[in-house]
């Protein structure tokens, strides 16, 4: 085992520590700035800057270092935090986020990049301290944290031991006791402590191994370089020549049992390097958030999404054979075989349950994408000169993973659009009576087995006329008489887009069909609520999952077929007198003064043996992709649970089948899809259109040629 | 020494040596590199798609996994295409996919030395030589080995979507 098997644990950790970041930044508040906050800002890319020296991340290191100084100041109170400077922070943060992704990629990072950001981040230091930051350190002896131009004011009350005095380049002998560290793990840390200094000896046992090390490298950035292998509790570093000296760590000399973990000690070898100087406030609220990310850790795993999908897969089996069991069992004598009815039933409840357990699993809260939008809303705001607040309402709510990540497109779209098109310029809303600040809202709230997620603005709202107006210029076919409703649905038509002029925001027409066919892709639907001058609202439905559909299986001949029941409007069994022959071999369907086509599902499918007289049949009225039409079967057999199963994992896309599913008693029934399978009908009679025509042709031909 | 340059020799000629797994479609024998064969099983409760080549039959489900199942003897232009006790389902690993294929029967596993394979000479239209491996002699039987994996990613099986390839 050498370094670079930490590598992943840093890039996680990292990223974990730039999402934190990123957080703050945003949430901070900048007449009257959080000591906490900016700490835990610090913090973060102080942890990244040792990580990064530590695995010789030279361009990274150096990047941190200079926001780390910066950051310094600014939570001594030395630098006023400003709109400004919070954006110079939060690109910095985007920067290191981009060299992190080309570590991982086992690239260089962009030089260019770094040169301007350590240029603006300099130039700050210059405007804002007066001082020009010492020149990023590439040798970790020097990744001492505050800048030596400038001996802090808090020297005073600093104990010997603190970093901010070690002169970067004296070494210095610590004492590193391990506590509780598997004989494993300590190996590990022994050799990686060798890579830091000169081990000068190491003994003790499992409770309390101490490792006597002479090294010019700063206690927080030793820690910093542990932490990925152990937790911080298990780590004691000080001082091994003046003990005495060091009043907070000699009462807490090992053996340190790990139950005591609120010692003084521990928040003495926090990640934060620097005494404490902001106050009582940083002092009690340290130790505090550590013990926050302690319990974070226990309480939840990584696990890759393959073997989840692998266990709901198995579940599936289960309750496949559950049901198979189940219908072998029905046909036994129940006074006979009582103790197996009721086993079965305790099978079936346990599957059951054991099933929603495992879904569950997959469910992500939808704050996992609802956080990405602060800083979107914010840069987007300043870039377009609107004031915006951001309210996300119903982050607990949870959604299928595989959704959450397939939402986020749409969604940028719409909030895209609403800043851009819906919210007005400050001016114009105060004009209008409004706040203002505009009000961008996203909620997301169960209902029944669908999500619902909104984009609510308190914007100008659709203009109708506008729309209109539009649609008639794109030679689409309006007329004034359109319901609102079917007006709104006009912005979803391609190329359509209201906006006077094409920003790099919005503007160019591409972006609501995508929404909508994305959505759509997802087994969802899009609607659209405005009122003029109020705002608009946009609802996205969608299922809560991909991988369980509420099916409506029907029968056709001798084959099963399951209908998604979420298109399923109605069924009804058509009469001789509701049925229209128009040209060609089409039939439409009258439904309560609607027309609607027919399409008959032995014809589109090739289904032989299937009921084929319209009166024996069952119409059942579909809708997919927002057309709606009647669809011929033979019978309906019920409605039912299924389990989706990708039929291109092992064969191919099947025209008019969107997967297939496993029946009760084994077999496969394919699931239909309704807007492929109108286009599919549609293919067949057009194939054999031309036929027909050429047969006419010559038997009109023939008709000619009979007379003469 | 000597016994370790047997082993040796011994070794390198097992390598060489390459199992099959027979099967008959009418009268023929055919055989495919067993270690592409997952298992054998019977045909049955094959679900049929629509609008698809004459010699798919469909979709069964194999614990869970939907497989297409092909009909070789259809692909073949075999005159007698029959459904029994005897009709066998051999299910083979293609690359990541699981294909299943109906034979006629399943005889038995061969070992042939790389003598017994001679090239394939080319063929009629029904089967291309680009996806035989060769012909394996025995005394007095003669084996066509399938490229199993060729025959079925080719474009004229349908199994698998052009741009999934």
């Amino acid at each position: 085992m050498d370094i670079t098997d930490f590598y992943d644990t840093f890039f996680e950790e990292a990223e974990e520590l730039l999402a934190d970041m990123e957080r703050h930044l945003l949430e901070i508040d900048l007449e009257e700035p959080d000591a906490e906050q900016l700490n835990a800002i610090f913090r973060a890319a102080h942890s990244i800057k040792g990580g990064a020296g530590t695995f010789g991340f030279d361009v990274l290191q150096k990047t941190t270092h200079l926001l780390e100084n910066l950051l310094d100041h600014a939570r001594r109170g030395e630098m006023p935090l400003r709109r400004d400077i919070v954006d110079t922070f939060l690109e910095t943060k985007d920067m290191l986020h981009d060299q992190l992704d080309a570590y991982r990629n086992q690239e260089e990072p962009d030089q260019a990049a770094f040169t301007r950001i350590c240029q603006t981040l300099q130039q700050l230091a210059r405007e804002e301290i007066g001082q020009e930051l010492e020149a990023a350190a590439s040798a970790p002896e020097d990744t001492g944290n505050a800048p030596t131009a400038t001996p802090p004011a808090h020297t005073a009350d600093t104990t010997t031991d603190s970093v901010a005095v070690a002169s970067p380049t004296s070494e210095q002998l610590l004492a590193v006791a391990l506590l509780n560290v598997g004989e494993k793990d300590r190996g590990l840390l022994v050799e990686e402590l060798g890579q830091l200094g000169t081990v000068q000896a190491h003994h003790g046992d499992e409770e309390c191994y101490e490792v006597t090390l002479l090294t010019g490298v700063s206690r927080d950035d030793i820690e910093a370089v542990m932490c990925f292998i152990v937790e911080p509790e298990q780590l004691q570093i000080r001082h091994a020549e003046n003990e005495e000296s060091v009043p907070e760590a000699s009462p807490q000399a090992p053996p340190q049992s790990e139950k005591d973990p609120a010692s003084p000690a521990k928040s003495e070898t926090a990640t934060s390097p620097a005494p404490l100087t902001t106050g009582g406030a940083s002092e009690s609220g340290r130790p505090k958030a550590k013990k926050a990310k302690a319990g974070g850790e226990s309480s939840s795993i990584r696990v890759s999404v393959d073997k989840v999908d692998q266990i709901i897969n198995l579940v599936g089996e289960l309750i496949i054979t559950q049901s198979m069991l189940d219908q072998t069992v029905s046909e036994l004598d129940g006074v006979t075989h009582g103790g197996l009815l009721n086993g079965m039933n305790l099978l079936q409840r346990n599957a059951r349950d054991l099933q929603e357990a495992v879904m569950s699993v997959r469910m992500v809260p939808m704050d996992y994408v609802f956080s990405r939008y602060p800083r979107l809303v914010r840069d987007l705001a300043g870039k377009l000169d609107k004031e915006v607040e951001l309210v996300t309402e119903g982050e607990s709510t949870e959604l299928d993973k595989s959704l959450t990540e397939r939402i986020i497109d749409p969604l940028t779209h719409l909030v895209r659009n609403s800043l851009d098109h819906g919210i007005e310029d400050p001016d114009t809303r105060e004009a209008a009576g409004k706040p203002r600040i505009g009000r961008l809202t996203l909620s997301a709230q169960h209902q029944g087995g669908n999500i619902l997620i909104e984009v609510i603005d308190d914007g100008a709202g659709l203009d109708r006329d506008r729309l209109l107006a539009k649609a008639h210029e794109s030679g689409l076919s309006v007329s004034d008489s359109m319901s609102d409703d079917e007006v709104w649905q006009l912005i979803f038509a391609p190329g359509f887009s209201t906006a006077k002029e094409v920003s790099d925001v919005s503007g160019r027409g591409v972006g609501m069909d995508v929404v909508k066919r994305n959505i759509q892709g997802m087994g969802g639907h899009v609607e659209i609520m405005s009122r003029r001058g109020q705002g608009t609202t946009t609802r996205i439905v969608l299922p809560l999952t991909l991988a369980i559909l509420d099916g409506m299986s029907i029968k056709v001949g001798s084959e099963v077929f399951i209908l998604p029941l979420s298109t399923v409007l109605e069924s009804l069994q058509p009469s001789r007198e509701d049925l229209y022959a128009m040209a060609g071999d089409d039939v439409v369907l009258k439904v309560r003064d609607e027309y609607l086509p027919v399409v008959a599902v032995h014809e589109a499918l090739d289904v032989k043996g299937a009921k084929t007289q319209l009166k024996e049949t069952i119409a059942v009225i579909v809708q997919g992709e927002g057309r709606r039409y009647a669809l011929l079967v033979d019978d309906l057999i019920g409605q039912q649970q299924v389990v989706v199963k990708n039929l291109e994992t092992n064969y191919r896309k099947v025209p008019g089948v969107s997967a297939a599913t496993i029946l009760g008693d084994g077999s496969v029934a394919l699931i239909l899809d309704i807007a492929d399978l109108h286009r599919l009908s549609r293919a067949k009679k057009e194939a054999r259109r031309p036929q027909r025509a050429s047969i006419d042709y010559e038997t009109l031909l023939q008709k000619e040629r009979e007379p003469s | 020494m000597t016994s370790l340059s047997q082993h040796a020799d011994y070794a390198t000629s097992e390598a060489q040596n390459r199992e099959f797994l027979v099967f008959s479609l009418g009268e023929e024998e055919y055989a495919i590199d067993i270690l592409k064969v997952q298992e054998i099983r019977g045909y049955e409760n094959v679900t049929r798609i629509a609008n698809a080549p004459e010699f798919i039959k469909g979709v069964t489900n194999l614990r869970g996994i939907i497989v297409p199942i092909v009909d070789l003897r259809i692909k073949f232009h075999l005159d007698k295409v029959e459904y029994g006790g005897q009709t066998v389902v051999i299910v083979v690993n293609v690359g990541e996919r699981v294909v299943g294929i109906v034979v006629d029967g399943v005889s038995d596993v061969m070992t042939l030395t790389p003598e017994q394979i001679k090239p394939a000479p080319e063929f009629g239209v029904t089967l291309s030589s680009d996806f035989l491996s060769g012909l394996g002699s025995l005394e007095d039987r003669m084996l066509v080995l399938v490229d199993i994996d060729k025959l079925l990613t080719s474009e004229e099986m349908a199994l698998v979507d052009r741009s999934s390839k």
